[in-house]
C-alpha cells in the first residue's frame, strides 16, 4: 500500500515500539501533526519550547533505557533543539530527533523558516539524515534508530522536508539493518581481558573507576559482582553515579573536582586503576600528569576514541563494558585460588581508605539559623521513596545532589554531566515521569536554572506529569559566584539573582502547588507534604546563601590538592 | 610527522563536511585533501596529508573511523604507499629563460600544456617531493601561479584495500 511520507514516519516510530513523542508544532511539520491523529498508541506530550521538548526526550531515555524521540518544526524550532541535542551528544544518550525541512526545491534559497540544521548539528551528533526521496524515509528511520542505541549510544537527527512528507511511496519496514560503515565493537578480546584478569590479581591498591557507560551499557549487576568479587573499591563520575550501591562499604563515591577525600586520595594512591566505561574528563582527572600517578590504568570502553584520549592506559580492552565484565568475571571464578589470595592482600588498602573515610568524611557545618543545601538533600533521600528519580539542574545543587543523595540504582539521576547545560533538570524530570507515570519523579533545580524552563511548569499541569520540583534558592548563580569567591576577590559580577520570585504564586498561576520554607525546623514537614500532595509540587529551600560546594579540587590542581570544608 | 591517510567514504551527501569537519572541530591539521568517486560507484576515496604525533595519528584514525559513513580508514606509513601529485604551474618565459624552463621541464619529464610569448604553463606530475624539486628550480625564474592537487596514494604490492 502506498502511503504519504507522513504517514510512513509514524508507521516507522510505531513498529520502533515508540509509545510518547515530545514534540511542537509547526508549519513544516503540520502533516505529520495531522497523522498523529491516526496514532492513537503514541502519546505526544507538547512541553513549551524545543529545547525543553529534547531535554523530555533525553530524561525519558536515561530513565528507561529506551530511544527519546522529540519533534520540531524547521528553522527556529531546529536550532531550539541543538542544546537539547548537544546534551545528549555528550552525556550518549540515544534519541532520534525529527525536524521538519522546507521543501526540497527550495533548500537553500533562505526559504522562510529555513536553517541548515544538518550542518548546524553535524558536531553534535552521532549521526544525521536529511530525506530528499520518500521510497529511503523507512530505511533512514530503521538506521536511525539503529545508530541512536548501538554502540556508544548517541543522538540522531532525520531532517524532512515538507515534499517528503507529501509525497507517496510504498511503505516498507526493514526488518534488519546492515551498515557496512558501522559495525560497533561488542565484544571484548578475550586475550586482552585475560591480561586485565591478570593485573587485577597482581594489584595490591586497586580502584575501579566507573562511568555512566555502565548505566547506558547496563552492566551494574556485572560491576557489583566484581566489586564484591574482590573487595575492591570503586568510585563513580557523576554520569557513574548510581551504578554501585553508595552504600556500601566498597562504595567510595564521587571523585573529582567535587569529589570525595577518599576516592581522590585512593585514585591518587592506587597501583591500579580499571576504568570502566569511563573518558577521563578534566573534572574527573584534574592535572592529568598528578592523575592515579602510580598506577596502571585498564581501559574498557565501547568507543576505542575514548582510549588513550586523555591519559596513558596499559591495557585497553574495546566492548561493551556487559560483555567485557561478564567474560571477566568467568575467568576470575575459575581463579579461586588467585582471588583468595587477592583479597586477603587487599585489606590492608580497605584500611587504609577507611581511615581516609574517617579523617575527612563529606562535611557540612549543620545550623539551625539557616537552611543547609546538604541537610534538604538528606532528608529529601531519607522522605522520598527509595526508587525515586532525581533529576538536576547544573551548579552547586547538583553537586550537593551528586555528594549527599547517597544513589544506589542505575537510572535513578538524571543530570547533565558533560554539557553541563543549565534548564535541563525539569524538562527532564518531565520526560522521566512520562516514562514511569507511577514512579515518584523529583527535580533539584537551582534558582538560575529552574527560571531557565520554568514555562515547562504548563507542561507538567496540562500532562498530568506530577513532577516534584525542589529549588535550592540562594538568589545567587551560585557554583559561579562560589569561583568568584575562591579566585575573583569575591567580586559578584552579574550572578546576583536580586529579585525575589514568590515561586508559590508561580505554582499556582500554572495551577501547580508552591510551598516555600525559610526555617531549617520546617524542611522536614515542607518535604513530607510537597511529596504527599497531588500533581506537580513546588517547594522553594531559601537556603543559607553562600554555602559552597566542598571538597573543591581547583581547576587544573592535582586531585590530591583539595580544598575541604571545615 | 607527516601522515598520509586514506579514506574510504560512503559516496553520500555531505561526507566531506563530516570528514572536514572532525578536522576542525579537534584541532587536527590537513595539509591537503582529494577526494573523488572509485571504482564502486557507492565509494569514494580520499587522501588526507595531515601531520601529528602517534598519540594524535592514533586519534585522528579512530575518529575517522567513528564516523558513520567512513567505511574504511588506512594510515600510509613511510613505504608503504606510493604517492601522486599533479602540478600546474605558470612561470615566467622570456628570451634565454625560454629554454632553460624547458630544459627543467624535460629533466622532470614534465609537459608544457600552454605557451604565450612570455610564459609557460606546465603540467608535472610525480611525488609530493619531486614537485617541490620542480618549484624549486622554477621559481629563480618567476612563478605566476600554482596549483597543487595535493597527493593521492595506493598500496605497494598486489593487494586492493579490501584484502
Amino acid at each position: 500500500m502506498k502511503l504519504a511520507g507522513a504517514r510512513i514516519l509514524l508507521e516507522c516510530l510505531k513498529l520502533e515500539g515508540v509509545d510518547t513523542v515530545f514534540g511542537y508544532p509547526g508549519g513544516t511539520v503540520i502533516n505529520i501533526y495531522d497523522e498523529l491523529y491516526s496514532f492513537p498508541e503514541i502519546r505526544h506530550i507538547l512541553p513549551r519550547h524545543e529545547q525543553a521538548a529534547v531535554h523530555a526526550a533525553d530524561g525519558f531515555a536515561r530513565a528507561s533505557g529506551k530511544v527519546g524521540v522529540a519533534i520540531a518544526t524547521s528553522g527556529p524550532g531546529a536550532t531550539n533543539t541543538v542544546t537539547g541535542i548537544a546534551t545528549a551528544y555528550m552525556d550518549s544518550i540515544p534519541l532520534v530527533v525529527i525536524t521538519g525541512q522546507v521543501p526540497t526545491a527550495l533548500i537553500g534559497n533562505d526559504a522562510f523558516q529555513e536553517v541548515d540544521i544538518i550542518g548546524i548539528t553535524r558536531p553534535c551528533t552521532k549521526h544525521n539524515f536529511l530525506v530528499k526521496n520518500v521510497k529511503e524515509l523507512a530505511g533512514i528511520v530503521k538506521k536511525a534508530f539503529y545508530i541512536a542505541r548501538t554502540g556508544r549510544p548517541g543522538p540522531v537527527l532525520i531532517d524532512l522536508p515538507k515534499d517528503v512528507q507529501v509525497a507517496v511511496a510504498e511503505f516498507k519496514y526493514p526488518e534488519k539493518v546492515d551498515i557496512r560503515s558501522y559495525r560497533p565493537t561488542v565484544e571484548g578480546h578475550s586475550r586482552q581481558i585475560e591480561k586485565a584478569a591478570a593485573m587485577l590479581l597482581a594489584a595490591k591498591k586497586p580502584v575501579i573507576y566507573v562511568g555512566g557507560g555502565v548505566i547506558l551499557g547496563n552492566a551494574a549487576e556485572e560491576l557489583r559482582q566484581l566489586a564484591e568479587t574482590l573487595h575492591a573499591p570503586v568510585t563513580t563520575t557523576l554520569m557513574g553515579l548510581g551504578s554501585f550501591p553508595e552504600d556500601s562499604p566498597l562504595s567510595l563515591g564521587l571523585l573529582g573536582m567535587h569529589g570525595t577525600y577518599y576516592a581522590n586520595m585512593a585514585v591518587t594512591n592506587c597501583d591500579l586503576l580499571v576504568a570502566v566505561g569511563a573518558r577521563f574528563d578534566d573534572r574527573v582527572t584534574g592535572k592529568i600528569p598528578a592523575f592515579a600517578p602510580h598506577a596502571k590504568i585498564i581501559h574498557l570502553d565501547v568507543d576505542p576514541t575514548s582510549i588513550r584520549k586523555n591519559v596513558r592506559v596499559d591495557l585497553p580492552i574495546v566492548g561493551a563494558v556487559q560483555d567485557v565484565l561478564a567474560k571477566l568475571l568467568k575467568i576470575l571464578e575459575a581463579h579461586r585460588d588467585g582471588v583468595e589470595a587477592f583479597t586477603s592482600g587487599v585489606q590492608p588498602w580497605l584500611d587504609e581508605i577507611d581511615a581516609w573515610k574517617e579523617k575527612h568524611p563529606l562535611f557540612y557545618k549543620e545550623s539551625t539559623q539557616v537552611i543547609k543545601p546538604q541537610a534538604v538533600i538528606r532528608k529529601l533521600r531519607e522522605l522520598c521513596e527509595p526508587d525515586a528519580i532525581i533529576a538536576t539542574d547544573v551548579g552547586q545543587h547538583q553537586m550537593w545532589t551528586a555528594q549527599f543523595f547517597t544513589f544506589t540504582k542505575p537510572r535513578t539521576l538524571l543530570t547533565s554531566g558533560g554539557l553541563g547545560t543549565m534548564g535541563y533538570g525539569l524538562p527532564a524530570a518531565m520526560g522521566a515521569q512520562a516514562a514511569f507515570p507511577e514512579r515518584q519523579v523529583i527535580a533539584i533545580c537551582g534558582d538560575g536554572g529552574f527560571q531557565m524552563n520554568l514555562q515547562e511548569l504548563a507542561t507538567l499541569v496540562q500532562s498530568q506529569l506530577p513532577v516534584k520540583i525542589c529549588i535550592m534558592n540562594n538568589n545567587y548563580l551560585g557554583m559561579v559566584r562560589q569561583w568568584q569567591e575562591l579566585f575573583f576577590d569575591k567580586r559578584y559580577s552579574q550572578t546576583v539573582l536580586d529579585l525575589p520570585i514568590d515561586f508559590v504564586k508561580l505554582a499556582e498561576a500554572f495551577g501547580a502547588t508552591g510551598f516555600t520554607v525559610k526555617k531549617p525546623s520546617e524542611v522536614e514537614e515542607t518535604i513530607r507534604q510537597g511529596l504527599a500532595t497531588p500533581g506537580p509540587v513546588i517547594m522553594e529551600f531559601k537556603i543559607a546563601r553562600e554555602e559552597k560546594v566542598l571538597p573543591m579540587v581547583p581547576a587544573g590542581a592535582s586531585l590530591n590538592e583539595m580544598v575541604l570544608a571545615s | 610527522m607527516r601522515h598520509t591517510i586514506t579514506v574510504l567514504v560512503e559516496n553520500e551527501f555531505g561526507v566531506l563536511s563530516r570528514v572536514a569537519g572532525l578536522f576542525s572541530g579537534r584541532g587536527f591539521n590537513i595539509d591537503s585533501l582529494s577526494v573523488a568517486p572509485t571504482n564502486e560507484e557507492s565509494i569514494s576515496r580520499m587522501t588526507i596529508v595531515t601531520r601529528g604525533d602517534e598519540q594524535i595519528l592514533e586519534q585522528i584514525t579512530k575518529h575517522l573511523n567513528k564516523l558513520i559513513d567512513v567505511i574504511k580508514v588506512i594510515d600510509f606509513t613511510d613505504g608503504s604507499a606510493i604517492e601522486r601529485e599533479i602540478a600546474l604551474i605558470k612561470v615566467t618565459a622570456e628570451d634565454a629563460d625560454r629554454a632553460e624552463v624547458l630544459r627543467i621541464v624535460d629533466i622532470f619529464r614534465a609537459n608544457v600544456i600552454d605557451v604565450t610569448p612570455k610564459s609557460y604553463t606546465i603540467e608535472a606530475t610525480g611525488s609530493p617531493s619531486k614537485i617541490d624539486a620542480i618549484l624549486e628550480l622554477l621559481r629563480p625564474l618567476g612563478l605566476k601561479e600554482l596549483v597543487r592537487t595535493g597527493p593521492v596514494a595506493i598500496g605497494r604490492g598486489p593487494k586492493g584495500w579490501k584484502n
